[in-house]
């Protein structure tokens, strides 16, 4: 057997399930863009999307994905509730406040999610758990494709949404100079507040293909918010073609990573490609 | 032409943090006027632009809108009651296409509902803006960029319009043309507020005029006769 369809398996995987680090980059890159600060319990907000579905697909039985429609307006009250009576105070005094803020709610849900689900690994089982389909001679798990898939329908309504309504041009504008937004009659903390309550729609998104995709438990979180924040600077900040590709190309080196060199290749060799297009291109492969 | 004052700051002085800028600085602007405040650089023009549009608040005095206070008001407020301001350096939204800066220029609910008269109004003022209309802005050259920059002031239905250097780095054939633009808004009833580093074509478009000088007004009057004023001749025209 060649090594071309060896790898046939790892490269199509890796763009595959390159979809779950699309949508929680997207979280963090649309909060970014607004605020300038990087929400470091982002990725906190993540896992804790994964256990609310976990408790949804073990207590009440219901799939995972059908739990969204729930899930993602819940999860969109609670940063925009978060953005207003916690983020935005500090926020209004100075971004390193905001930072330390964010710093305590990762804390916080980490330690929570501990006492509430113990430390140990936890995924979201589902009968298409385990299945997979075949694409020529490679065997594809399911839930891969549907994390691609789910990137792609994010992608798309998220940037139809900043490009055709009102709130979502004043979210553009606001991340492209906050001061003259001002003048046009946009408020910041509304824009903050909605760009807030979105960044956790995603992340209630993120977290239930996160636990299709992988098992993950308390602290999993800040290994997601690294690789978002990899998966953003090598898109290119505030490109969103760009954290797609960017996605993409960080689970293709993950996969190829793990692949040629196990467990420690994983995230050894992503970072590797950070590093490698940033010396190249310092504003990331999409960035202005 | 009503002739009752549409703006007025009244004494205020500005500090960025503990550097004050500006000194007990009162201008007032009656409806359908065309003011100037004409002043070298560093003398506090823009500092005062952004604190009537509420950016920056005075540490003392007021500014009054229509009747009403707005020394206090936030810059997203005021938008909304009708001042609007052209920034200096256009400040377009570089990655949204002129269609879509100028829309944002309508945000505020009342300049929405009428956004497609605005819009046709932009169209006419502004032909090319049309052709280009889903070009990204940071495409444009300077003069079109400065186009847009008013397009989208205008689009917010404004009855003040501030211009902040409106014809830096533009050529003097473009200025004309865009002064020209600036009578017709006029014309329609809006009043326009100007500063210019250029005093003397400031003074021959303006009706009346202050003259700013390291934070403080030093004279102030018809545009007309601070054209003739020796001191202004001296400072500014070297004649
Ligand atoms: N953000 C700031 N922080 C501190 N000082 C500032 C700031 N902006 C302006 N200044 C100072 O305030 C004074 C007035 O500045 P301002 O920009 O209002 O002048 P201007 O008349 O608009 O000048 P120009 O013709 O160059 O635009 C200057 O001395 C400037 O150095
Ligand atoms: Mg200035």
């Amino acid at each position: 057997m060649d090594t071309l369809s060896d790898l046939a398996t790892p490269l199509t995987m890796g763009i595959l399930y390159g979809g779950l680090y699309v949508v929680i980059a997207l979280g963090l890159s649309l909060v970014f863009g607004v605020m300038n600060v990087i929400n470091v319990a982002h990725g906190d907000f993540v896992t804790l999307g994964g256990y609310v579905a976990f408790v949804a697909v073990t207590s009440l039985g219901l799939d995972p994905i059908l739990w969204l429609i729930a899930g993602i307006p819940l999860f969109f009250i609670m940063g925009i509730v978060i953005q207003r009576f916690l983020l935005y105070r500090a926020f209004k005094m100075s971004i390193d406040a905001a930072l330390i803020i964010a710093f305590g709610i990762s804390l916080i849900i980490q330690n929570a999610s501990q006492l509430v689900w113990t430390p140990l690994s936890r995924s979201l089982m589902t009968p298409y758990s385990f299945k997979s389909f075949q694409i020529g001679e490679v065997y594809i798990p399911l839930v891969y494709l549907l994390d691609f898939i789910a990137a792609v329908i994010v992608m798309l309504v998220v940037h139809q949404f900043l490009k055709r309504t009102y709130l979502g041009q004043a979210i553009t504008a606001a991340s492209q100079d906050r001061q003259t937004a001002e003048l046009m009659g946009i408020n910041p903390a509304v824009v903050y507040q909605y760009a807030f309550g979105i960044a956790m729609a995603l992340a209630a998104i993120a977290g239930v293909f996160l636990g299709l995709t992988f098992p993950f438990n308390p602290t999993s979180g800040v290994r997601f918010l690294i690789i978002a924040f990899g998966v953003i600077i090598l898109g290119g900040l505030g490109s969103m073609v760009g954290t797609f590709i960017g996605g993409m190309f960080f689970g293709l080196s993950q996969a190829l990573g793990g692949y040629f060199w196990g467990p420690t290749g994983q995230l050894l060799v992503p970072f590797l490609m950070v590093l490698i297009v940033l010396t190249i291109r310092p504003q990331g492969l999409f960035g202005r | 032409m009503s002739q009752e004052v549409l703006l007025r700051v009244n004494n205020i002085d500005v500090f960025y943090g503990s550097l004050q800028v500006l000194w007990d600085v009162s201008i007032e602007m009656k409806s359908g006027e065309m003011v100037a405040i004409a002043g070298a650089n560093g003398a506090g023009k823009s500092t005062l632009l952004k604190t009537i549009s509420g950016l920056m608040h005075p540490a003392k005095g007021s500014i009054e809108f229509a009747g009403m206070d707005i020394t206090r008001m936030n810059a997203y407020d005021i938008a909304a009651q009708g001042i609007c301001q052209v920034p200096e350096g256009r400040r377009l939204f570089p990655n949204m296409t002129v269609l879509q800066n100028l829309m944002i220029g309508s945000y505020s609910q009342k300049a929405r509902a009428k956004r497609e008269e605005n819009l046709a109004r932009v169209y006419e003022l502004f032909p090319i803006l049309k052709e280009r209309q889903n070009q990204l802005a940071k495409t444009l050259s300077g003069g079109q960029q400065q186009m847009v920059a008013i397009g989208r002031g205008l689009m917010s239905n404004p009855k003040v319009m501030i211009i902040d250097e409106m014809s830096l780095g533009l050529s003097p054939l473009f200025v004309s043309d865009l002064f020209r633009v600036l009578h017709e808004i006029r014309a329609r009833g809006i009043t326009v507020l100007l500063v210019e580093q250029n005093v003397w074509r400031t003074l021959h478009e303006a009706d009346s005029a202050y003259v700013l000088e390291t934070g403080r007004i030093v004279m102030s009057g018809r545009a007309q006769d601070l054209c003739e004023e020796e001191e202004v001749r001296n400072a500014y025209f070297g004649t």
